[in-house]
């Protein structure tokens, strides 16, 4: 009994000290120091209760960054969705150009998102600046200079990175439909349209469900595009979570107030999962 | 007749559209190859023609510039050993944890897979004073933090993949007088193949794009990776796009031919993966 306790823990044990180290420790110190005056400098630190919540809560730059996530997070939700269950759609039947075609969809999504944003920011400034001079097209011109189109560029951004990536999974799930089905269907006199309605999408909701939480705790998570597409400017208005946090802590030194903002950051993404984990057991459907 | 003809129209119609959809997504690929062989005078007069002069001196300045054959050196051992150190330790752990049926085995394994969600900001902060304190700032440290990083998922992955492979193996391994470690490394991980596969190409591609993380750990001129030299390179030459732009193209080389060579793996990899 004793030997096979031991070499239980010769296997567990590296892997499970590098994850306490590097992940448990760190998340309960984190929590601790969210609720003290930790400076980052001073090795002292005070206990001051909520002071930093409440001063998270009052913080007007988490509020803009707050919505500016949100809003990010719905507009890609929606949209990349869409687009890569219409590319699903387009290139499930295996065939040589489908197999093609779904390399190319699919290649954005490897590069980093630091060099995607870099890439973005020259044709949204660049590119994008020199068409609408041509075409004399007024909205074209000095993108990445507000809040709205850097909104706009960072979802365009997102849909060319993440669509081929989401498209994966659909494709994965309307592979897995049996042919006998649609087939039955159209024999019954319904159409494309009701076909895709009424068999296709209730049997890949599970996909769906996937792909659209995946969307949500990417989107509300991103960093690195955020960062080399504007850096949150111009003045701001499109920092995400993740960025003021980061702000927070090296720009303005106040750790204790950036912890307290993670440990909120951290609740609103562990609630995402666990709503998740509700939906994907509930509504399955048998093929 | 009528209703095939029609069909196969609409598959034309289909097939059409998809190849423009194609292009469109490689128009981003053509804009910053094209650019980066522009001076930089030209690039400023047209951003969509072809180069009429072609110059190789921006990709020179670049490769110099971004030190590149040492960032990429820096990139491929921190990758490399932090794969391996996750397979090896992951693929381990893993068998245990679902051979094992008693409390602590299940708590440990339902705290790994709980841990998934944890956003790295939330951390982030005590993280860096914690391996401050520890000395762990420096390549070898952040070796350690991927696989501290990497354990959630890699753990579930092997662990999911593991139920599908009989126990019975084990026992007759045990009875021929096989010893823990010689199952697993004789009998076990060689079946573990394709799931290790998946592991890899989903840690290579993390580790290879991180930027937040070894910008706070590894951030000293003799240790920068790729990403990190991107970010100051870039920041850089802002003004000289055709210059950053040959830079870009640079760095990206090699993620498209890893790309090209394990194309079937990862997209595989990634579809699996997607739990996270």
């Amino acid at each position: 009994m004793k030997k096979r306790n031991l070499s239980f823990w010769y296997f567990v044990g590296p892997i499970l000290f590098a994850y306490i180290v590097i992940q448990l420790m760190p998340l309960l110190v984190g929590i601790y120091y969210s609720f003290t005056d930790w400076n980052g400098i001073n090795s002292s630190v005070k206990l001051v209760g909520l002071k930093n919540y409440i001063s998270a809560f009052k913080d007007s730059s988490f509020g803009q960054s707050f919505l500016f996530t949100a809003k990010f997070t719905i507009l890609s939700l929606v949209i990349l969705n869409a687009i890569a269950f219409g590319l699903s759609l387009l290139v499930t039947r295996e065939s040589k150009a489908s197999n093609f075609l779904r390399t190319i969809f699919f290649m954005p999504n490897l590069i980093g998102g630091l060099i995607l944003g870099f890439i973005w920011q020259f044709i949204f400034t660049q590119v994008f600046a020199s068409i609408g001079k041509i075409l004399g097209i007024q909205w074209l011109q000095g993108w990445l200079s507000d809040g709205k189109t850097g909104l706009y560029g960072l979802v365009i951004l997102m849909a060319w990175q993440m669509s081929g990536y989401l498209m994966i999974i659909y494709i994965a799930s309307l592979q897995n439909i049996p042919p006998e089905l649609v087939e039955a269907a159209q024999i019954d006199g319904a159409n494309a349209w009701q076909r895709i309605k009424n068999i296709v999408i209730p049997l890949v909701r599970p996909a769906f469900t996937v792909s659209i939480f995946l969307t949500l705790s990417n989107s509300f998570k991103l960093y690195d595009q955020n960062l080399s597409l504007t850096a949150g400017g111009p003045a701001n208005s499109t920092q995400m979570l993740a960025m003021n946090i980061y702000n927070t802590a090296f720009s303005f030194n106040q750790m204790g107030l950036a912890q307290a903002k993670a440990v909120i950051f951290l609740l609103i993404v562990g609630a995402i999962s666990l709503i998740q984990v509700y939906f994907s057991k509930k509504g399955e459907v048998e093929a | 007749m009528e209703a095939v003809k029609k069909r196969n129209v609409l598959k034309y119609i289909g097939l059409l559209f998809s190849f423009l959809l194609a292009l469109l997504f490689l128009s981003p690929f053509y804009i910053i190859v094209v650019n980066s062989f522009k001076s930089k005078k030209e690039l400023f007069q047209n951003v969509l023609s072809l180069p009429k002069i072609f110059t190789m001196n921006n990709y020179k300045q670049a490769f110099k510039e971004l030190d590149f054959l040492i960032s990429l050196l820096h990139s491929l051992t921190i990758t490399a050993v932090s794969v391996l150190l996750i397979v090896i330790f992951a693929s381990m752990a893993a068998w245990m944890l679902e051979r094992t049926k008693s409390k602590i085995s299940n708590f440990i394994f339902m705290m790994f897979i709980a841990s998934m969600i944890i956003p790295f900001q939330a951390v982030m902060l005590p993280l860096i004073r914690i391996s401050g304190k520890l000395h762990l700032l420096n390549m070898g440290g952040i070796m350690f933090m991927y696989l501290g990083f990497g354990a959630s998922l890699s753990v579930f992955l092997y662990h999911g993949f593991l139920k599908s492979i009989p126990m019975e193996l084990d026992e007759a391994a045990t009875i021929d007088g096989c010893s823990k470690f010689q199952i697993f490394w004789y009998i076990i991980f060689p079946l573990l193949k394709p799931i290790s596969i998946t592991v890899a190409i989903l840690n290579t591609v993390w580790i290879w794009n991180d930027y937040l993380l070894p910008s706070l750990v590894i951030n000293k001129p003799d240790t920068l990776t790729i990403p990190l030299r991107t970010f100051f390179f870039f920041g850089q030459y802002t003004k000289q796009w055709n210059l950053a732009l040959a830079g870009l193209v640079l760095v990206i080389i090699p993620v498209i031919v890893f790309y090209f060579v394990a194309q079937k793996h990862i997209i595989k990899s990634v579809a699996s993966g997607s739990i996270k």
